[in-house]
């Protein structure tokens, strides 16, 4: 009866759908959501208040992020195997940031980020196959091997940059190649709370608003860079603010929906010539620094629990979901065994494909015109 | 290419030359790519209002105005930044430094952003983009304004650097620089600016450019060769002239490229002469001298040498102010003729 009460009661109801071999009843095609009011910065009014989320993109973000979740933790594997070598910072806790971003943006837009890059370089497009045997330096990585965890780039991404901060500037030319070209596309530029002090940071902010370059300048604050945490590395904290006469939006970094509404609002505002404008997500890491840093020298097992068991975005999204009858049990576990399977298939290839030949060596140092 | 070998055939009989200055041969070069491509542009301190510090870029901003020259803020490290950027997403952009020295704020956009990416990409991302400036010493201006970056930047796999001596140098090496789908750092020199030379029609032609990693033989000897770039090679032309009264017949390599260098050109001379001195600006400790001497030992050259191969460098020591001073820091034409008769055992 309650079965039946329910699918009588919701009015955006799908019908009775076949799945295999179970029946899913009821699933909600979307929801209203209240996204966390973001802190505001020189800003009158900021991203919507209300997300719209429908089936499809619940499950898309489920996926992805997921799939992200997995991947990284295949890499951690496969680095205490040492079938990885060298840098390897991971993004587990981080995905709402990426997928938010990437949910929100268009992809003939822009990105670039910094070294902890995994997560980026799979939402904007490479498949985790070319990403797992880029890190394991085979000829089938998205490089040829020949890049490695920090140097994958793909099409309007442009890494993966080693250097901290270096990466803001590029974003910014990039930004201003959008203008120039006049092509209505905007530049997402991140980097991190332990970034945020560059000063080449500001010298972007300076030329971006004297400029009104379309560059979106994001600071993931995962509140820790390497392990300094931000009250020990910042004057100020508030990274948000720290563009002073460009407007800033704080946003919650754990919600892929608060993530998506205040993108969607700073590409809107970037595409109206308005200029740059300034983000900070407020996320975490599960991960030490990278794969050589325990991560527990300079905060707490309980902190890093704390965070999984009530902030952890994946099953954030996935409560929401379910308790809005958005899946079932079933269908996530499904999308679940599919992408171990998945991860696992491009595992195998990236331990099985040969490394680059030899004479790939001196290859790419100059392009011939 | 056959269309300009067309040129030479009928610029052989009458060449129609016109006399234009280093500085004036950039700024045509940059006036003829602006106009050719428009994504090609220009940014940097000064170098549209003011129209350029030492005046390159006079007239560019009147005409392209201010979405193709860009001033920029006295922030090298975010300009050069944001010139690589532009130039991932599809841009040509010029990025002038006011001098060399600055360079070093930014220098690592310009290693790790801009020479590396092409081959951390395995080939996805290429870097079309040009780095420009007076490089090397002046005149009074002290230490910190007078040091020459060749051999810092030749020393960089992924880079192409650029050394031009004259006006036909400047014009055309700017200009293959500009259509190069590779990070050029182009070291340009601010006494040679003033510098007149007479050019040739075929020169003056708007696609003449010159081969960038290609030296050129100046002048033809058979007792020694030196091997020199930017304003050195004048010096070297100079103590040729001398050194031909006392029946000493110098070859003068001008190398116009640092990186790729033209190794065949100068070992094909030293195989004819069989002796070498190397003249440079910048200090000899890791120097484009060294490195040229390195190369003649390891090749086929080594075995046609007569005597070692000798360095002529700027002085090991940061630059110092008075006149006096300023002039013993840097080779002159005696320094060359004292060296070349050292080695010749004259």
């Amino acid at each position: 009866d309650l079965y039946f009460l329910c699918v009588y009661r919701s009015l955006m109801c799908h019908s009775l759908s076949l799945q295999g071999a179970r029946m899913v009843a009821s699933t909600r095609s979307f929801a209203d959501f209240t996204p966390q009011k973001c802190e505001l910065h020189r800003l009158e009014a900021g991203p919507s208040e209300t997300a719209v989320l429908t089936r499809e993109q619940g499950l898309q973000y489920y996926r992805t992020m997921q799939t992200m979740r997995r991947m990284e933790l295949k890499a951690d594997q496969l680095y205490k195997q040492k079938i990885i070598r060298g840098f390897c910072h991971l993004y587990d806790g981080q995905e709402a940031c990426a997928m938010g971003i990437e949910a929100g943006i268009n992809p003939t837009d822009h990105l670039i980020t910094a070294y902890r890059a995994h997560g980026y370089t799979f939402t904007r497009g490479v498949s985790v196959r070319e990403i797992l045997a880029e890190l394991t330096g085979r000829r089938g990585g998205v490089a040829k091997g020949k890049g490695g965890s920090m140097h994958m780039y793909a099409k309007h991404f442009y890494g993966g940059n080693g250097i901290v901060g270096a990466q803001v500037p590029l974003g910014a030319g990039v930004a201003l190649a959008c203008q120039y070209q006049g092509n209505n596309q905007v530049c997402v530029a991140l980097y991190g709370d332990g970034a945020a002090n560059q000063g080449q940071i500001f010298e972007s902010f300076n030329m971006a608003a004297l400029w009104k370059l379309p560059c979106i300048f994001i600071c993931e604050n995962n509140k820790f860079g390497m392990g300094t945490s931000v009250e020990r590395s910042s004057a100020s904290t508030d990274y948000f603010k720290r563009g002073d006469y460009i407007p800033g939006i704080k946003v919650d970094g754990m919600d892929v929906l608060c993530v998506r509404e205040a993108i969607k609002f700073a590409a809107d505002y970037c595409r109206a010539g308005k200029g740059p404008i300034v983000m900070e997500l407020e996320t975490y890491r599960y991960h030490g620094h990278s794969m050589s840093d325990p991560g527990v020298s300079y905060r707490s097992r309980e902190e890093i629990q704390e965070v999984r068991s009530k902030s952890d975005p994946i099953t954030m999204l996935k409560e929401r979901m379910l308790s809005n009858n958005m899946a079932s049990v079933e269908e996530i576990k499904e999308i679940d065994v599919e992408i171990r399977k998945v991860i696992e298939d491009a595992a195998q290839f990236a331990i099985s494909d040969p490394e680059p030949p030899l004479d790939e060596l001196c290859n790419h140092i100059f392009s011939v015109s | 290419s056959h269309f300009l070998s067309c040129l030479v055939e009928f610029s052989k009989t009458s060449p129609a030359a016109v006399q234009v200055n280093v500085r004036d041969a950039l700024n045509q070069a940059m006036d003829e790519e602006l106009e050719r491509d428009e994504r090609v542009f220009l940014l940097g301190e000064e170098v549209a209002q003011y129209d350029g510090a030492y005046k390159v870029s006079r007239g560019l901003w009147k005409k392209y105005g201010d979405k193709r020259i860009i001033d920029t803020p006295i922030t090298e490290m975010g300009f050069a930044g944001i010139a690589v950027g532009a130039a991932f997403a599809g841009l040509r952009p010029i990025c002038e430094f006011m001098t060399w020295n600055f360079s070093m704020q930014a220098i690592d956009q310009v290693i790790n952003s801009a020479a590396k990416t092409y081959y951390m990409s395995a080939g996805a991302q290429p870097v079309p983009i040009v780095f420009r400036g007076p490089n090397g010493s002046s005149a009074g201006v002290a230490a910190q304004h007078s040091q020459c970056f060749a051999a810092w930047y030749g020393h960089c796999p992924g880079l192409k650097v650029v050394s031009p001596w004259n006006s036909e140098d400047a014009r055309g090496l700017l200009k293959a620089a500009i259509r190069d789908n590779n990070p050029v750092v182009f070291l340009e020199n601010e006494l040679m600016y003033g510098v007149p030379f007479d050019l040739s029609e075929e020169v003056m032609h708007k696609d003449f450019v010159l081969p960038i990693g290609k030296a050129k033989v100046e002048r033809q000897g058979t007792h020694i060769t030196l091997v020199s770039h930017s304003r050195c090679v004048g010096f070297c032309l100079d103590a040729a002239a001398v050194l031909a009264k006392e029946g000493v017949e110098c070859e003068v390599v001008n190398l116009r490229t640092i990186r790729p260098l033209d190794v065949e050109t100068i070992e094909a001379s030293v195989m004819k002469t069989g002796h070498l001195v190397t003249v440079e600006g910048g200090w000899p400790q890791y120097g484009v001298g060294a490195e040229i001497c390195a190369r003649i030992m390891e090749g086929p050259a080594f075995n046609y040498l007569d005597a070692p191969a000798v360095r002529v460098t700027g002085v090991d020591i940061p630059m110092p102010y008075a006149k006096i001073l300023e002039d013993h820091s840097v080779p002159q034409i005696k320094d060359i003729i004292f060296t070349v008769k050292k080695v010749l055992n004259m």
